[in-house]
C-alpha cells in the first residue's frame, strides 16, 4: 500500500499491440475517479514515473521468447495479485496463429537468412509461464468489465467474469441472431461480457474472448457445418483468437 | 570527456525501445536506437486465412492505428479483387479515419509530449497542476472515440468496417450530435494551437528526404501516389521502388532507405509535401505555430500533428455535411471478384505515416502472401542520423540534459515499436 492507503497498480506489456492499455487509457477518462482509489506507480506506455514496489500487476500480451519468461516471473515475485489483462495474454490470442505454421518457416517468411538474429518460440498466455490470479478477456478487453474488475479487486471479491455464452447478451441486446441473416457466429460457445458488441455491429463473434469453460463443441460444427461452412473455413473462425483453445479441444476428444 | 546513455525501454511510446549513447574522450562512437520488440510475424500468419478475416487480424498489429491498418488491408484486398467502392462508403472511411487521426494526435500531443515541456515525468501531475489542459485533452479524446465508435463501433479494434463497405451505419441523430460537438470543439483546438505555440521546441536542423501520399484536390490519408520532397512520385503498387528493406542485427523492425541514407514519414512529411491541400483553419494554425514548408526540425512532427488536428477537425465536419445531406442508407458490401492469383495494394496515411500492405490472393478467397510496411520502420534509420547529428551538437550538456533532448526526439517521431516488428516479407 502507498502511505495514502491505496493499493499500487503496475501495467507491464509483453507481445501484443498494447490496445488493452489504451482501453485502461481509455477508461480513465469516463471513470477518473479510479485514480482516487489507486496509485498506478508504473505504466511505460504513459508515463516516465517508475517503481518496482507494486501489489497489483496487470499484464497485457503473450510470452513469445524465452527473455519474457525472465520478465514474467520478475512481476510475480512482486506482485501479490496477477492479472492477465487481454487474450493476448489470457490465451495467447491473435499471436498464436502463429502456432498453425511450422515455427523454422514463420521465421523464414519473414526475416529471410536472417532468421537467427531474432528470438522467438511458440506463443504462450502467460498463466503457462507465472501463476495467474485473475483474467480479463477481450480483444481489445471491454472498458467497463475493466472498471467492474478493478472494483471487484478494491472490495477483495472475483471479478465478475461471465461463464455463459455470448448469444445471452445478444438477446439482451435484441439482435436479430446473424444465424437467420444467412451469416455464421461463435457466440453459442464464447464467453459473454463484451455486450456482443460485434453482432450488434453486424459482425460476426470472432470468439475474441474464448470459450466458455464447457462449450457444446459438437452442435456449434454441426451448426457451422449446416450454414454451408466448409471443413477448412470452420477451421479457420475456430482459431483466429483461439489457435490454443481449439487445439486443446480436440486433444481432448481424441 | 567519456559518457555513456543507456535508456532502456524509452517511455511514454508505443512499444519497446532502447537508446544508446557512447562517448569517449569528446568523440561519438556509438549512437543507436534500438528495437527490442519481440518479433510478431503477422506477415506469416495470414497466409492461408480468408480475405475478410485479414482487416481484423491486422488491426491488432496495433492498438492505436487499428482503424489505420484496418483501411489499408481493406484497400489491399479491395485492390486485389476489382472491388468498387461507393461514394457513401469512402466518406464514411474518411470520416472514421479522421477519427483515429484525432485520437491518436491528441494521445501523443498532450499525454506523451505535453509533459516533457511542463517539467513533469506524465500526465498523472498534469491533473493537478494543469486541470484545464488535461480536462481539455480528455474532452478531445473522448469526441474523436466517439466518433470512431458510431461509425466502426469502437476505435481499438474497429468491427463494422468490411471489404467493399460497412456492417452498420451511423444515424443522422448520431452524425447530427457528433457534428455539433465537432463545432463546439473549436474552442478547444484553438486552445491547442495556443498551447503548443507557446512552447520552446529545441532548436535542431537536419534536411532529410520527406515522403507521404499524394493526391491534388486533397489533403490525402487514403489512397494515392507516393511522394518524395526530393522530387518523384511513384504510383502506390511500385512501393517497393520506395522502400528498399534491409536488415541490421540491433533492430527487429526492417529498415527503409530511398534517394538518401533515410527518410522521414508522418504528420511533418505530410506538412511538408501536401501544406496546399490543408484546410485554411490548418494554415492559419500553422502560421501560429511559426510553421512554413519545408520544416527540417524533426520535433515539429508533433506541430505539424497540432495543425492536422485543426485539419481533421474542420474536414469531419465538411464529411458529416455531405453525409447529412446525400442521407446515409444501409448498403450491402461492394462485391468482391476473387481470381487466380490476385495481388493488391492498399497505401494510407495513417497517423505516424505511410502505410502499405500488399496482399497476394487465391481464387478460393484465402490470402496466400502478405506484406506490411509500418511508419515507424520507415522512420528508424531517420531517427539514427538525426541522433547522430544532434549529439555532437549537445555533448556540453550534462547526461540527463543530453538523455531529455534525446528522448524528446524519439517522442517526437511518434514511434509505434510493436507495429514496427511486424515486419515484412523478403523477396
Amino acid at each position: 500500500m502507498s502511505q495514502n492507503n491505496k493499493p499500487r497498480v503496475a501495467f507491464f506489456d509483453f507481445t501484443c499491440c498494447e490496445g488493452c492499455q489504451l482501453t485502461v487509457v481509455d477508461s480513465l477518462q469516463t471513470h477518473p475517479e479510479l485514480l482516487d482509489v489507486i496509485d498506478i506507480v508504473q505504466f511505460r506506455e504513459a508515463m516516465s514515473e517508475k517503481s518496482d514496489d507494486y501489489q497489483v500487476a496487470f499484464i497485457e500480451g503473450s510470452c513469445s521468447r524465452p527473455a519474457d519468461e525472465e520478465r514474467l516471473k520478475h512481476i510475480r515475485e512482486r506482485a501479490a495479485i496477477v492479472v492477465a489483462l487481454g487474450t493476448c495474454a489470457h490465451l495467447g490470442g491473435v499471436n498464436s496463429l502463429k502456432s498453425l505454421h511450422p515455427l523454422d518457416e514463420v521465421r523464414e517468411y519473414v526475416y529471410g537468412d536472417k532468421a537467427e538474429w531474432y528470438d522467438t518460440y511458440d506463443v504462450r498466455p502467460i498463466s503457462e509461464v507465472i501463476p495467474v490470479d485473475f483474467a480479463i478477456p477481450g480483444c481489445p478487453i471491454d472498458r467497463d468489465e475493466f472498471v467492474a474488475c478493478v472494483k471487484a479487486l478494491l472490495l477483495g471479491t472475483k471479478p465478475p467474469i461471465p461463464d455463459y455464452p455470448l448469444c445471452v447478451e445478444c438477446k439482451l441486446r435484441e439482435n436479430v441472431c446473424l444465424f437467420t441473416r444467412d451469416k455464421v457466429c461463435l457466440g453459442p460457445i464464447t464467453r459473454a461480457g463484451c455486450k456482443a458488441i460485434c453482432p450488434t455491429y453486424g459482425q460476426s463473434c470472432e470468439g475474441c474472448r474464448g470459450y466458455i469453460s464447457n462449450p457444446n463443441d459438437t452442435s456449434m460444427r454441426a451448426v457451422l457445418d449446416k450454414h454451408g461452412m466448409s471443413p477448412e473455413e470452420i477451421a479457420s473462425i475456430y482459431t483466429m483468437f483461439t489457435a490454443r483453445q481449439a487445439r486443446h479441444l480436440q486433444e481432448e476428444k481424441v | 570527456m567519456n559518457k555513456r546513455i543507456d535508456i532502456h525501454h524509452v517511455t511514454r511510446v508505443e512499444g519497446h525501445g532502447n537508446i544508446v549513447v557512447e562517448v569517449k574522450d569528446g568523440k561519438m562512437t556509438e549512437c543507436r536506437f534500438d528495437v527490442v520488440e519481440a518479433p510478431r510475424f503477422f506477415e506469416a500468419m495470414l497466409r492461408g486465412r480468408p480475405y475478410l478475416e485479414a482487416s481484423h487480424i491486422t488491426s491488432r498489429i496495433c492498438g492505436i492505428c487499428a482503424t489505420g491498418h484496418a483501411t489499408t488491408s481493406l484497400r489491399a484486398s479491395e485492390a486485389a479483387l476489382d472491388v468498387e467502392l461507393s461514394e457513401q462508403t469512402k466518406l464514411l472511411r474518411k470520416l472514421v479515419f479522421h477519427g483515429e487521426i484525432l485520437d491518436s494526435h491528441i494521445l501523443h500531443a498532450y499525454m506523451l509530449v505535453a509533459p516533457d515541456f511542463l517539467g513533469v515525468g506524465s500526465v498523472i501531475p498534469l491533473a493537478t497542476s494543469h486541470r484545464d489542459v488535461v480536462l481539455r485533452a480528455l474532452r478531445m479524446k473522448k469526441l474523436s472515440g466517439d466518433l470512431c465508435a458510431a461509425i466502426s463501433g469502437r476505435h481499438t479494434h474497429p468491427i463494422a468496417m468490411t471489404v467493399g463497405g460497412f456492417t452498420h451505419f451511423p444515424t443522422a441523430a448520431e452524425l447530427t450530435a457528433l457534428r455539433q460537438r465537432l463545432i463546439d470543439s473549436r474552442a478547444d483546438v484553438d486552445a491547442t494551437v495556443e498551447l503548443f505555440a507557446s512552447l520552446s521546441w529545441p532548436k535542431f536542423e537536419r534536411d532529410t528526404e520527406y515522403i507521404s501520399l499524394y493526391k491534388p484536390d486533397e489533403y490525402a490519408f487514403i489512397d494515392g501516389e507516393i511522394k518524395s520532397s526530393d522530387g518523384a512520385t511513384i504510383p502506390a503498387d511500385r512501393y517497393t521502388e520506395v522502400t528498399n528493406e534491409y536488415l541490421v542485427q540491433h533492430s527487429s523492425a526492417k529498415l527503409t532507405r530511398h534517394k538518401r541514407g533515410s527518410y522521414m514519414v508522418g504528420a511533418l512529411a505530410r506538412f511538408n509535401n501536401n501544406y496546399e491541400q490543408l484546410h485554411p483553419r490548418a494554415k492559419a494554425a500553422a502560421q501560429k505555430l511559426g510553421m512554413q514548408p519545408k520544416i527540417t526540425n524533426p520535433y515539429y512532427n508533433t506541430a505539424a500533428q497540432v495543425v492536422e488536428i485543426v485539419h481533421c477537425t474542420e474536414d469531419a465536419i465538411r464529411l458529416i455535411d455531405e453525409l447529412l445531406s446525400r442521407g446515409v442508407k444501409p448498403e450491402e458490401p461492394a462485391p468482391a471478384r476473387p481470381k487466380k492469383d490476385a495481388r493488391g495494394v492498399g497505401v494510407c496515411e495513417v497517423p505516424r505515416g505511410l502505410l502499405i500492405h500488399c496482399y497476394e490472393i487465391q481464387e478460393d478467397g484465402s490470402l496466400s502472401g502478405a506484406d506490411c510496411i509500418i511508419p515507424t520502420n520507415q522512420n528508424v534509420a531517420n531517427l539514427e542520423a538525426d541522433m547522430r547529428s544532434l549529439v555532437p551538437q549537445i555533448l556540453d550538456k550534462p547526461v540527463e540534459a543530453m538523455q531529455l533532448d534525446l528522448e524528446m526526439l524519439v517522442r517526437a517521431y511518434d514511434p509505434c515499436i510493436s507495429c514496427s516488428v511486424h515486419v515484412l516479407k523478403l523477396d
